[in-house]
């Protein structure tokens, strides 16, 4: 065994063991979560690129921190972002009412001194609520979770 | 004959050696590059699961900051590795149980790298058989001012950065159930002995306590223990996913009911909207799918230093529907939404406010 092999050999097992762990921790995660070491303002521009890219419409920010700030209470930036799909933001409550309250998805953005975090609820976590009777919404969840960890990756890790 | 004796002896010496110098070489060489590979599977692993609460230099967030000086000096990688397995149920810390032992070894490596100067400490694992009434008295007179009472540990989380807080460091869980499963008795003792720089941690006899007054708070801490369940979230039932209440008024009728209800319960109205606001043009807006945005600012800067996560949730907001000749109006529940944070604390506002949401659904439907 040359040492060049020994050392992929070495790599490959940590990146196999490594993407074990994700997949099994994504498993039962419950809410996507990301830092960037970015700045709010390039993050937040960078959040709004990805939503776009990912091929959804960002339909309304929330401005946190103005609404608290305005009331006299200090914070940092922290805003609420809306997006979705405009066929989904259609069909779906028609089909799903009781989706109604989790739509438009949501990833709050916030500062911590120069960097950035982003969270969201993994769709996973409306699982047990809905897909007992509606076991076709899986195939929606499970895509929306991909896309918004793309979403987030995309903003923390690029 | 002995000189040719000599010779091959001299011979199979030299082999020898430089064979079992080439091997060490080797060894080294290997032990060498499976700590580099060890410490960027640690890095990596860091980045992905870690830096988003502990920041991306551990120098904390949402999480506790974990590149202080004096936390590294003081605590044991068998702590480390506890409290990366445990977490801390009811204390946002998730318990990474899946993680192998080769990876929370590499974590630990990782975390260490930050101060490579700083060498673990190995604390003997003998209890400490102290006075445990006693040490709940001095527990009760000095340390429950930060600690708060059986050290559920200070308000909120991690440290000062997006939000105002009372300390820079929110005073840990040390009667959490897994901080102790983590903590030895002789590594608590150490921390109270010298105290923590960087954090209002004093040593005890800036707080004139004596030694043996430290081992009776050891044995009380240690007595908090016994018998409580390890698991998160172990007995908490979080209800449906959304709260429905089916209106007895018209669309109309139960926009403005709820608006009123809203400020009824100390919520200022923000604004309303049609679901599909900024998905299509206005004049396409579906008129019969109705959201109405209100929020109580006061609790929402509570909630958000309790837990600044929540904030994807906010503000409050209803949904009102028509469906056929059915008006619907719903809200997320925010007891349901609470078993996303694995906070306590956060929990108690989430039951309070769920009680708020089905009074005030209840009031304008009715």
């Amino acid at each position: 065994m040359t040492n060049r092999f020994k050392q992929l050999s070495l790599s490959t097992l940590f990146l196999v063991l490594f993407l074990c762990s994700a997949a099994a921790y994504a498993e039962h995660q419950k809410l996507i979560m990301g830092r960037s070491v970015d700045a709010f303002p390039e993050s937040m521009s960078a959040l709004q690129e990805e939503i776009k890219k990912a091929g959804y419409v960002l339909s309304f920010v929330q401005r946190v921190d103005v609404g608290l700030t305005g009331m006299g209470f200090k914070t940092d930036k922290y805003r609420v972002v809306f997006f979705g799909k405009p066929e989904e933001i259609k069909e779906l409550p028609e089909k799903y009412p009781e989706l109604v309250p989790y739509l438009p998805l949501a990833i709050a953005i916030f500062a911590e001194e120069q960097e950035t975090v982003l969270t969201a609820m993994s769709p996973d976590f409306l699982g047990p609520a809905y897909l007992k009777e509606h076991s076709e919404l899986k195939v929606i969840f499970n895509r929306w979770k991909k896309d918004i960890e793309t979403i987030i990756e995309g903003v923390c890790y690029q | 004959m002995k000189i040719k004796f000599n010779w091959i002896f001299c011979g199979l010496s030299f082999l020898l050696g430089s064979t079992l110098l080439l091997t060490a070489g080797n060894v080294l060489a290997a032990t060498d590059k499976s700590d580099q590979a060890s410490l960027a599977m640690g890095s990596e692993l860091f980045q992905t699961k870690c830096s988003v609460c502990h920041g991306s230099e551990g120098s904390g967030g949402v999480g506790m900051p974990l590149n202080l000086d004096d936390f590294l000096k003081t605590t044991s990688d068998k702590y480390l590795q506890q409290t990366i397995r445990l977490g801390r149920p009811g204390r946002v810390m998730p318990s990474f149980s899946e993680l192998s032992d080769v990876q929370v070894q590499s974590l630990i490596k990782y975390i260490r790298s930050w101060k490579p100067d700083i060498k673990p400490p190995v604390y003997d694992q003998a209890h400490i058989a102290g006075d445990k009434e006693k040490g709940k008295q001095i527990f009760n007179a000095i340390c429950i001012n930060c600690h708060r009472e059986e050290g559920i540990g200070g308000k909120g989380t991690g440290v000062t950065f997006s939000r105002p807080r009372d300390a820079e460091i929110i005073a840990p869980a040390i009667g959490n159930p897994a901080f102790l499963a983590a903590a030895s008795d002789q590594m608590i003792k150490r921390i109270i002995m010298t105290g923590r720089e960087s954090t209002p941690m004093m040593a005890a006899t800036s707080m004139g306590l004596t030694e043996k007054d430290v081992d009776n708070v050891v044995t009380y801490l240690r007595s908090l223990s016994k018998g409580v369940a390890l698991e998160h979230d172990h007995d908490y039932a979080p209800g449906a996913a959304v709260l429905t209440y089916e209106s007895s008024y018209s669309l109309e009728e139960t926009i403005n009911n709820i608006k009123a209800a809203a400020i009824g319960y100390n919520f200022r109205y923000i604004r309303e909207q049609t679901l599909n606001r900024g998905f299509v043009e206005k004049d396409q807006e579906n008129k019969n799918q109705y959201l109405v945005y209100f929020c109580n600012f006061n609790f929402l800067n509570q909630a958000l230093s309790i837990d600044p996560r929540i904030g994807m949730f906010l503000p409050f907001r209803a949904t009102i529907m028509k469906k056929g000749d059915t008006v619907l109006v719903m809200t997320v529940n925010p007891n349901y939404l609470c078993s996303l944070f694995n906070n306590a604390e956060l929990r108690e506002g989430c039951e309070f406010m769920s009680e708020k949401y089905e009074a005030m659904l209840e009031e304008s439907t009715l």
